[in-house]
């Protein structure tokens, strides 16, 4: 999936970052500061309490809003210091964004909204079709390429949402929250599918309130009132392996089912329920 | 090369893919997109009718013009307004020795002739018809009307200088009478009076500029037999001018010779009239134009109406799809492509108004065409119908310039959070 970039340089590199909105007469300070940098093929979760900047966050790092202050590379490139339109084909050619919910436009089928990039691509709207064929094969939904949205499900829906953002073979594929509006089997679904996704060399940042959703990424940053309070690999976050251990001593169940495809670490099992 | 090629054609599929989402989008709010082109619909109609209707009265008053011929001129006499108490027509008539002073004087009058007119009795073989009118010219008048004689023979200027009692007939005459088809040689009474028929003239279709005479029994006698049988009756001149550009110094020419032998002093009205027909053409001609400018500014006035609907349209729609241009930006539609977009929006649904406007105008062309004979030639010039899509379209772009632009503004992400 990634191109073959030098792995020992960063896919991101932000520094000093700030964003601060402007709401009537006051301000809000969404991120005070923050520095993070990603490597090639890294699996990030994102977590926070609700307010603490991780949706501001991925809207800079997805190119879609800039910072009020600071700098951001994105494979060394100056990102926080580009105009629209360079920053419309930093979004088309090298970010893969899956929003919570969904964004499909609904007149369109499957196929046509997976298509969408590269209508503003200026060098795949020949083969716009059979790459978008193959992006949803991949998500394991070549059977419903003419269904329209509303005759998909919840996880389907968000499964043709990925299909888009894979569809122009981005650097990055970012998500926020993209479970959120899904039960917890289509859930575990969809992050099997970022799971095989990043088996497959995909750098992926995820932004997530779910534990467990976490636990299928290789690093858990958290943030608290617009600064990084936490950088671990998974493994090692205290808060994470506290409640590891929480779910498996308790009741199990089935944050403890996911728990234990994890450590099979296999891309078989995912791979197959994610194309079913 | 190829790489030229692969722009052209990118630039062509863009556009295309654009104009069929702007249909879709239009055929999806297809009330709404009709209620919105009104006032193009509208517009576009009327200057289509108007332009049609009056190409197809001017074809048909030029064509009767053509008939008459434009080198025609006539002068009569006319008592001024001002002159009205002191005057009476039998001062102001016009004289055979004006007629010839015409002729000898004016350069650009190539001939003319006298005309006068009566109602009379005509019978033949005992069948009598009252109320005839019978006309007195001279042999010039085959020339100047264009009246060929089919059978038989012309007026000649001998029959003018004895005041012959022969006449010439149209078709409508012979019928009406029962004379045969050749009816030189017949004899019929004209106020109890014998002529003899010389000939059958051919009669001139002068439907419109003519009082619709040319289906009416006409019959024809020397002008100096008229005058002999009744020396009261009304006179004008019928002329031919040399060139029908040179209408301006014929009038001239007349007025000055008609003044300088009546005596008016520089004070004095005309006691004439003098009529060019290459005048009247030109105020018909006048009157067409200013017509055409009235269904202009009646379009550009429902164009502007219109346009402000379809602004308005297109700014409701923007906001109602804020999250969708939001979407395609976020998959990387630059401000010029989202622009492009609802620009493309824009003018098509002008089209669209635009092109129903000229099928109603068309109807209603066609309409009149199917009621009407003479409005046969109504119809439409292509360039005016390229010219009226042309300001359409350059409607759209206007009116719709101000939505896309605001729509190519929006943020990728404040454009997601709209509900
Ligand atoms: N467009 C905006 N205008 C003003 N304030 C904003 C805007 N977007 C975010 N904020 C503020 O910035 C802060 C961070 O918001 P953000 O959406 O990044 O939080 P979050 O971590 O994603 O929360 P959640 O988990 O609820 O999605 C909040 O206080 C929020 O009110
Ligand atoms: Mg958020």
């Amino acid at each position: 999936m990634s191109d073959g970039l030098d792995s020992s340089l960063p896919m991101i590199e932000i520094r000093g970052l700030h964003k601060v909105f402007k709401v009537g007469e006051g301000r809000v300070h969404a991120l005070r500061g923050v520095d993070l940098r990603i490597m090639p093929n890294e699996f990030v979760a994102i977590m926070g309490a609700s307010g603490s900047g991780k949706s501001t966050l991925m809207n800079i790092l997805g190119a879609l809003d800039k910072p009020t202050k600071g700098v951001y590379l994105l494979r060394g490139k100056a990102t926080h210091a580009m105009g629209m339109s360079r920053l419309a084909s930093v979004r088309n050619e090298e970010i893969g964004f899956i929003f919570q919910s969904f964004e499909l436009l609904n007149r369109a089928s499957a196929l046509k909204n997976v298509m969408l990039p590269m209508l503003y691509s200026n060098q795949r709207i020949f083969s716009a079709r059979r790459r978008a064929k193959r992006a949803l094969e991949l998500v394991g939904l070549s059977d419903r390429m003419s269904h329209r949205p509303n005759q998909l499900s919840g996880g389907q829906r968000q499964r043709v949402a990925i299909a888009r953002a894979l569809v122009n073979d981005p650097a990055i594929l970012l998500a926020d929250e993209p479970t959120g509006n899904l039960d917890t089997k289509t859930t575990s679904e969809i992050i099997g599918l970022f799971r095989k996704l990043h088996e497959n060399g995909q750098t992926i940042i995820v932004v997530t309130h779910e534990e467990d959703v976490a636990g299928y990424s290789d690093r858990i940053v958290r943030l608290r009132d617009g600064e990084i309070v936490s950088d671990h690999p998974t493994s090692e976050d205290p808060m994470h392996q506290a409640w590891v251990r929480r779910m498996s001593e308790g009741m199990g169940g089935v944050a403890g089912a996911s728990e234990a495809e994890i450590d099979e670490g296999s891309p078989e099992p995912e791979a197959q329920e994610s194309a079913r | 090369m190829k790489v030229i090629l692969a722009v052209i054609l990118f630039v062509v599929r863009l556009v295309v893919q654009t104009v069929f989402l702007a249909l879709g989008q239009i055929w999806a709010n297809k009330t709404r997109s009709v209620l919105t082109c009104l006032g193009i619909i509208f517009g576009v109609a009327a200057v289509i009718a108007v332009v049609g209707l009056l190409g197809g009265m001017r074809g048909f008053v030029l064509k009767e013009f053509e008939t008459i011929g434009a080198k025609k001129m006539w002068v009569w006499g006319d008592v001024p307004e001002s002159k009205e108490s002191v005057m009476s027509w039998t001062d102001v008539k016009m004289t055979l020795s004006e007629a010839k002073l015409i002729l000898e004087k004016a350069p650009s009058i190539d001939t003319l002739t006298p005309m006068t007119e009566m109602g009379m009795g005509v019978s033949y073989k005992g069948k009598v018809l009252q109320g005839i009118r019978v006309k007195g010219v001279w042999s010039e008048w085959h020339e100047i009307e264009d009246r060929q004689v089919i059978y038989g023979r012309p007026f000649s200027r001998i029959d003018e200088e004895e005041a012959r009692q022969v006449a010439l007939v149209n078709l409508t005459a012979i019928e009406k009478l029962g004379l045969s088809t050749d009816p030189s040689g017949e004899y019929i009474l004209l106020d109890n009076r014998r002529f003899l028929v010389i000939g059958l003239v051919e009669t001139k279709d002068f439907s419109f500029a003519d009082g619709g005479q040319g289906a009416e029994a006409e019959i024809i006698i020397p002008y100096a037999t008229v005058k002999s049988m009744n020396p009261y009756s009304g006179v004008y001149f019928t002329m031919q001018m040399k060139d029908p550009d040179a209408a301006d110094d014929a009038e001239a020419e007349v007025r000055f010779i008609l003044r300088n032998r009546r005596g008016l002093g520089p004070e004095d009205e005309d006691t004439f009239g003098i009529q060019v027909l290459q005048s009247v053409i030109e105020q018909f001609n006048m009157i067409a134009s200013v017509a055409t400018i009235g269904g202009f500014f009646v379009a550009a006035i429902s164009l502007f109406v219109g346009g402000i609907g379809i602004m308005n349209i297109m700014l409701v729609s923007v906001s109602e799809r804020t999250r969708e241009i939001g979407l395609r930006k976020a998959v990387g539609a630059k401000p010029p492509t989202v622009l492009l977009q609802f620009l493309v929006e824009a003018i098509v649904l002008c089209l669209v108004g635009g092109l129903i406007g000229l099928g109603i105008g068309q109807g209603v062309i066609m309409g009149f065409r199917a009621g009407l004979d003479w409005m046969s030639e109504a119809g439409v010039p292509v360039w005016i119908v390229v010219g009226v899509l042309a300001v359409t379209g350059a409607t759209g772009v206007i009116f719709g310039m101000f939505p896309a632009i605001k729509a190519a503004r929006l943020n990728p992400i404040d454009a997601l959070r709209h509900e």
